[in-house]
């Protein structure tokens, strides 16, 4: 006799709970979570180690760095002397709850301010599954083209920030940069929109003023919250 | 892709409630997937198929209906289908908007003896 089962049940409600789990963790941490997220190659290590260099001297910052092998982009920032633990997701595209919550024990939480996680190198996968973080910020470089927003639509609608990298390069590649800021606006009007070049440090100044804010509202916050 | 640990997913969810169900087999999974969502119909029946094979989901029939992007305008109030990727209230075209549907990821049922 065949029977139909009604279930209704969310696919992603295990990771979910993850998330949650890692959320609570890091609230009472105190901490502020950044989920770093773009296509390979776009800058995201070179960002963290750039903004690791504009912000040391006020902020504790740790970097949860995810690859699908090798722990070449955990040594670049080891090198900033900043907590970094390595992750390898063994072929997995993209981060989820549960190794986040994996790795948390091989950082000292209570001496940081900021956690950086630097997502793996992919435009698609890594939108679908929460971390617990506080943002979701992502990295376009212009080397990519202003079509991009058409293409990976739920990664600019699921991201507070996006950063356009590279923009040095701006004449030398066919990219325009007002399509690609109008396209990803169309997507979500909410986005947070740096133009930045992490070899240049054009631009940089304004996205760690915006992200010092954060960090000290999270604070102001949490400190509110237990007077 | 990450169409192999959404099917990892379905299965684990397929397998708790057969046995809930005393189920032995499962012949069909119906799902539901949001338009927006970053999941390839065609790759995902692909990891099932992969991942089902040895176990009481082997052969079963995945029923996927995919959802459309439709959102309230938090202005106006009007409800909308986006087309073209453009989340802007097309009556009065305020960005601010809630998405209704688009999103989902789900198990909606399935058949099994
Ligand atoms: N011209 C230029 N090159 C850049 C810029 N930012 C990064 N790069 C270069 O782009 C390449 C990739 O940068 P990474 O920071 O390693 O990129 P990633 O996103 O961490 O890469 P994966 O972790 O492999 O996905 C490196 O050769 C960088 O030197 C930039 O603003 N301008
Ligand atoms: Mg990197
Ligand atoms: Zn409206």
């Amino acid at each position: 006799m065949t029977l139909k089962i009604p279930v209704v049940r969310d696919i992603l409600a295990a990771n979910e709970r993850l998330a949650e789990d890692n959320r609570r963790i890091f609230r009472q941490a105190g901490l502020f979570v950044i989920n770093l997220m773009s296509g390979p190659g776009a800058g995201k290590t070179s960002l963290l180690e750039r903004t690791i260099d504009a912000l040391r001297q006020e902020i504790r910052m740790g970097v949860i760095e995810g690859d699908i092998q090798s722990s070449y982009d955990a040594e670049r920032i080891g090198q900033k002397g900043v907590q970094v633990v390595q992750l390898n997701t063994g072929g997995s595209c993209h981060l989820d709850g549960n190794m986040i919550k994996s790795s948390l024990d091989a950082l000292d939480l209570g001496n940081l301010d900021l956690l950086m996680v630097e997502n793996v190198g992919n435009l698609v996968c890594p939108a679908e599954f929460n971390l617990g973080e506080d943002m979701k910020a992502m990295i376009l470089s212009v080397a990519e083209g202003d079509d991009k927003p058409l293409k990976y639509p739920l990664m600019f609608q699921e991201s507070r920030v996006l950063l356009i990298n590279k923009i040095d390069l701006l004449p030398y590649v066919e990219c325009d940069v007002g399509k690609m800021r109008e396209r990803a606006l169309q997507l979500n009007a909410d986005l947070e929109i740096f133009e930045v070049s992490c070899r240049t440090g054009e631009g940089l100044d304004s996205w760690a003023d915006w992200l010092r804010q954060r960090v000290s509202d999270r604070k102001a916050e949490l400190d509110g919250a237990k007077t | 892709m990450h169409e192999m640990s959404i099917a990892q997913s379905i299965l684990d969810i397929i397998f708790q409630e057969s046995q809930n169900h005393k189920v032995s087999r499962v012949l069909s999974v119906s799902l539901k997937l949001g338009e927006l969502s970053a999941v390839q119909s065609e790759s995902l029946r692909f990891c099932f198929e992969l991942l089902s094979k040895g176990t009481l989901a082997e052969g079963a029939k995945l029923d996927i209906e995919r959802v459309q992007v439709t959102c309230q305008c938090q202005e106006c109030g009007s409800k909308f289908t986006v087309q073209e990727l453009v989340f802007t209230c097309p009556s009065c075209n305020s960005p601010k908007i809630d998405m209704l549907s688009g999103r989902e990821l789900s198990v909606e049922s399935f058949e099994g003896e």
